[in-house]
């Protein structure tokens, strides 16, 4: 080993703790960014892989009724490539063990098994046979959610009619890599699931033999998704056809879609900060060194080392460092990756989900930190190339001070003498004392984002099911009724309350815009489902015109006062021109609301009614439920507590874990930013402070000294990085100002409590581990020494 | 300061008394007898029989050896030695920097062998000023709040200004270290630890670091401080030709002292020359 190489080993143990610190705030940012674009890349991959595999759909369409002769028709269309049509129903299910009724969704599937769009992947059990026609194949996470096997039965009301089905496989599809029923946010998939049956055995429940109300397709290579689209839209327009919708208006593939942009943005930004806090670090270490070896570096070059070894020398100890983080950081990022994956797992679900780990997944943490590493040590060795020998044999000049702002207004003369050196001390190097509050305070702006995704999934939560979801349950017919079915409804045993809603599927139009919607008629006393404000007042209803959640009006580019085309995707599709007569502001999905009977005589109907909200006496709910899931009319029933638990449990268990990780990286941020500077305030500022104990100042008063300047610079931090959070956190809410819901700028006290008490521990903490060197400092020596 | 016996004419027969730890005579001894009844000046400080050893590695240095030695009210002391002769060990025990290996130190009626951290702390802060070879003064702190951060914890200190004053720096008061000249700068460290009226005033080579001009100037001001204000002061120094300015002489050599001299008459800072 060369000299300069034993030199280097000697000062990267002498100087362990501080490299240390540099090294763990490294492997945390190489730790997240591996974490994040493992699961990225493998959730990615899962999902070409399987929507190529299983041949995902392009174009998807609903419609009343067509004659199976359509689907050539379709075929023919330009653009398109393959077409499969479908029988699909949604049914109450009544499921062994669970008290309330589910919702399934059936799904026709070949008797015969063969390549089709939307294939299944057969976990257990077996395919279908013709000759049973009450045999299904039942998802994956519903049955796992109910404990249903193979050779399980459980019923469901076809058409009116109560039938046993009995499972004999369980299946995957990649049209519900996410299974959430329409309108849901979070899965319930103990009470939301689908059910593959035969297409003769559904079409034959359904009198639909020889027809369909469900097609998808896939695109020729170059075609134009949307040309595709207004065609099909077309073609099936007189079938009661829904407008068609292309992948990325798909539910399970836009949550899946949404889920891979959030992660990728989280790759980039928060490794990114953690390599900037690392490069400030290594900068402030070495600049520190190359200080405390100003003679050994003179020497080197009076012996003849040339600029370039020396600069070298000291790139090394930076690169060293880095890697010191960058191993433990690359392996604890694949074991949080392998974590990620598994979780991931649970809400998106593929027939296997291996974590992938391309070569760009630790090629691009080593480089991105070693580049850190480069930026971090350029200061110094410039500083090294730049000292000529000479100059470098005597000791620095002693700490410049001048008289400053606080000396000429007189304030000084207020402040005892320990404030003046900690403001002095803070004053000489600002952009140090700057780049520390923004380090730590970046790391509580991390805290606060991550406190702040679980006060707003909370607040979103709150105002749903305490504000404007009031019914413990709302039943939904399978075809509107007469009002008259609201009385049998309130006849019900334990049902309190009853209030009937229409809901109409329509298509607003407003000039070029256009959204494909339920219009939802709400009498105007109702008490079960409140509309509200972003203030949370309650919204009335308007007795004539359109209410539109403000995403909705939004999409559309409407204001109050505008008018809008409402076709109606039933009945007799009227067309109609209605006003938007005012805004609500929901955080989840979007919505169009109308006084009942406003909407009644726009559609010139007879009071006719699609559901109702009910409030319940849980003494009678398991009565009621098990009724619901014998009523034919019920097409589907939604209990609010069950909702509430899942997503409560889906909380806890995915954003908590994360939350709790984010904190304690974040922790990191802190104890290495402090650690350092109060490493460095030691070394630069032993002498003083054991002269000062040589004068008789206790252990305590130097420490204050030495603390002061970490403990001004943190409390600095902890204001700053709040409003840094704030700013993070009101920057992610457009980000996620998505039709499937939106982020409310709302926090919690804790949210701000919580990351400041967190900062104070992590700080006090790395403040200690130097406060014991205030005991060794060498009180002798310091009478002897040259600053 | 004084070590027994305290004539300069017998003190080469009492080295071998005061250094050899075989040979030493208890108090009733006819030379220390002598010794205590000779001088009337109180003691107020009582080193007696002091051994140091530095463990550095695994070698043993024997610092000091066998040495008894006590400083006396009002005096002007010189230790003078060559460097690793161990006169800043003796002065680090004095200023409750260290503790000996053995003997007993005393400070007044207090024993700084056996105190702990906390009452040496408590020790130099109420009783003793130091003087660092290279001043140690606090870069961020003007010349007066360097002097003002000693008295904030003394209990009956002087004005800071008045004692710039006295050191000839009335005009500095509100320069930075690093504005100052060497001479400059080791005024206010002496500034800053008469400040609070120490008992004693501990000078490790102050003028060390400084130029001959330069040296004599702060050579004038301890000398004028132990008039002025009867502060014990104990300079160490390998510059023999300070010694002309003391009351008593100590050399040291090898952790022993060697010789302890009584000055006739002291000698004006003006009136020396190296």
């Amino acid at each position: 080993m060369t000299p300069l190489a034993k030199m280097l080993w000697r000062d990267l143990w002498h100087l362990r703790g501080q490299v240390l610190a540099v090294a763990l705030v490294v492997a945390s940012g190489v730790a997240a960014q591996v974490t994040m674009r493992s699961a990225y890349i493998s959730l990615q991959a899962a999902q070409t892989n399987y929507y190529s595999g299983y041949r995902f759909a392009d174009v998807f369409a609903h419609l009343k009724r067509a004659p199976e002769s359509l689907a050539g028709e379709i075929r023919a269309l330009p653009g398109v490539a393959q077409v499969r049509t479908r029988v699909v129903a949604d049914v109450t299910l009544d499921v062994p063990g669970l008290a309330e009724p589910a919702s399934g969704r059936l799904v026709s599937i070949p008797e015969h098994q063969a390549n089709m769009l939307n294939d299944l992947f057969l976990r257990r059990g077996r395919y279908i046979e013709a000759s049973h026609p009450d045999e299904v194949l039942v998802s994956e996470v519903f049955a796992q959610a109910n404990k249903l096997d193979v050779g399980d039965r459980l019923g469901a009301i076809l058409n009116g009619r109560w039938r046993e089905l009995t499972v004999v496989g369980i299946a995957l599809s990649p049209e519900y890599i996410y299974e959430v029923g329409q309108g849901m946010l979070f899965p319930d998939n103990k009470r939301f699931g689908v059910l593959w049956m035969g297409r003769e055995a559904l079409a034959s429940a359904y009198s639909m033999q020889g027809a369909f109300n469900d097609v998808s397709l896939t695109l020729a290579k170059g075609a134009d998704e949307a040309e595709v689209i207004t065609r099909l839209d077309q073609l099936l327009l007189r079938y009661g056809g829904l407008s068609a919708y292309g992948r990325k208006d798909q539910l399970s593939n836009r949550f899946l879609s949404d889920e891979l942009g959030e992660i990728e943005i989280s790759a980039t930004y928060i490794p990114a900060i953690f390599l900037g806090v690392a490069i400030f670090l290594i900068y402030i270490v070495l600049s520190r060194l190359v200080v405390m070896q100003r003679m050994q570096i003179a020497l080197l070059k009076a012996f003849g080392y040339s600029n370039a070894i020396i600069g070298l020398h000291y790139l090394k100890f930076a690169v060293l460092t880095v890697l010191a983080g960058l191993l433990p950081g690359l392996l604890f990022g694949l074991y949080l990756g392998e974590k990620t994956n598994n979780l991931y797992a649970e809400y998106f679900h593929f027939p296997q989900m291996p974590l992938v780990i391309s070569p760009g997944v630790i090629f691009w943490p080593v480089l991105v930190s070693l580049v850190a590493a480069c930026a971090g040590a350029i200061g110094a060795v410039r500083r090294v190339t730049a000292l000529q020998p000479a100059e470098a044999m005597r000791p620095e000049a002693p700490a410049l001070f001048r008289s400053g702002i606080m000396e000429r207004s007189g304030i000084a003369r207020w402040l005892p003498t320990s404030v003046r050196m900690i403001v002095r001390n803070l004053a000489r190097k600002p952009w140090k004392a700057l780049l520390s509050v923004l380090g730590i305070g970046v790391a509580v702006g991390i805290m606060m984002v991550a406190r702040f995704l679980l006060d707003a999934v909370d607040h979103m939560m709150d105002v749903q099911f305490n504000l404007v979801q009031r019914d413990d349950v709302t039943v939904l017919f399978h075809d509107p009724r007469a009002a008259s079915a609201a009385y049998e409804i309130r006849q019900l045993p334990g049902v309190l309350r009853a209030e009937p809603f229409r809901a109409v599927p329509v298509r607003l139009r407003h000039q070029y815009r256009s959204k494909q919607i339920e219009v939802t008629g709400l009498s105007p006393d109702s008490q079960l489902r409140q509309i509200v404000d972003s203030r949370l007042h309650t919204v009335e209803v308007p007795p004539d015109g359109l209410l539109l959640t403000k995403k909705l009006a939004q999409i559309l580019g409407v204001m109050t006062g505008d008018t809008v085309t409402l076709e109606v995707l039933e009945g007799a599709r009227q067309v109609r021109e209605v006003t938007v007569a005012g805004l609500s502001d929901e955080f989840i999905g979007i919505g169009a609301y109308m006084n009942a009977q406003a909407l009644a005589r726009l559609l010139r109907e007879d009071n006719l009614i699609s559901g109702a909200y009910l409030s319940v006496d849980p003494a009678h709910a398991d009565q009621l439920y098990a009724l619901l899931k014998r009523m034919p009319a019920v097409g589907g029933v939604a209990i609010r507590s069950a909702l509430m638990r899942s997503v409560r449990d889906i909380v806890d268990r995915a954003f908590t874990t994360v939350s709790m990780i984010e904190m304690l990286f974040a922790a990191i941020i802190v104890g290495g930013v402090v650690y350092n500077s109060v490493r460095i305030a030691l070394s630069e500022r032993g002498n003083e402070l054991a002269s000062l104990r040589v004068l008789g100042f206790t252990q305590r008063e130097v420490l204050v000294l030495l603390l002061g300047e970490q403990a001004a610079l943190t409390l600095c931090a902890i204001p700053v990085g709040l409003a840094l959070g704030y700013g993070m956190c009101a920057l992610l809410v457009p980000a996620f100002d998505r039709e499937l819901f939106r982020l409310p700028l709302v926090f919690s006290q804790m949210t701000f409590i919580y990351p400041a008490i967190a900062t104070l521990i992590s700080a006090i903490l790395s403040a200690l581990l130097v406060a014991r060197r205030i005991r060794q400092l060498d009180l002798i020596a310091v009478l002897k020494t040259r600053e | 300061m004084r070590v027994t016996p305290v004539s300069p004419a017998r003190s080469t027969c009492v080295l071998a008394l005061i250094t050899d730890r075989g040979m030493f005579m208890p108090p009733d001894h006819e030379h220390s007898t002598e010794d205590f009844s000779h001088d009337s000046t109180e003691s107020v400080f009582h080193v007696h029989r002091v051994n140091k050893i530095y463990r550095m590695g695994e070698v043993e240095v024997h610092a000091l050896r066998n040495v008894t030695v006590d400083l006396l009210q009002g005096e002007f002391a010189v230790l003078l030695g060559t460097s690793g002769s161990g006169k800043s060990t003796l002065l680090n025990i004095l200023g409750g920097l260290d503790r000996p290996t053995s003997g007993e130190v005393y400070y007044r009626d207090h024993d700084l062998t056996r105190a702990d951290d906390e009452s040496l702390t408590r020790f130099r802060r109420e009783h003793v000023g130091f003087v660092f070879q290279f001043y140690n003064l606090i870069p961020s702190l003007t010349a007066l709040e360097n002097v003002a951060l000693v008295t904030e914890i003394a209990e009956n200190p002087l004005d800071p200004a008045q004692t710039l004053e006295l050191v000839g720096l009335g005009g500095r008061h509100d320069h930075f270290p690093s504005q100052l000249s060497g001479g400059e700068q080791q005024r206010v460290a002496i500034a800053r630890a008469v400040a609070k009226r120490p008992d004693v005033l501990l000078c490790d080579e102050p003028t060390g670091a400084l130029d001959y001009a330069t040296g004599k100037l702060v050579l004038e001001v301890l000398e004028r401080v132990n008039r002025e204000l009867g502060t014990i002061t104990a300079v160490i120094t390998h510059n023999a030709a300070i010694a002309g300015m003391a009351d008593r002489v100590i050399r040291i050599s090898s952790g022993a002292i060697v010789e302890v001299r009584q000055n006739e008459a002291r000698l004006a800072p003006s009136e020396i020359a190296w």
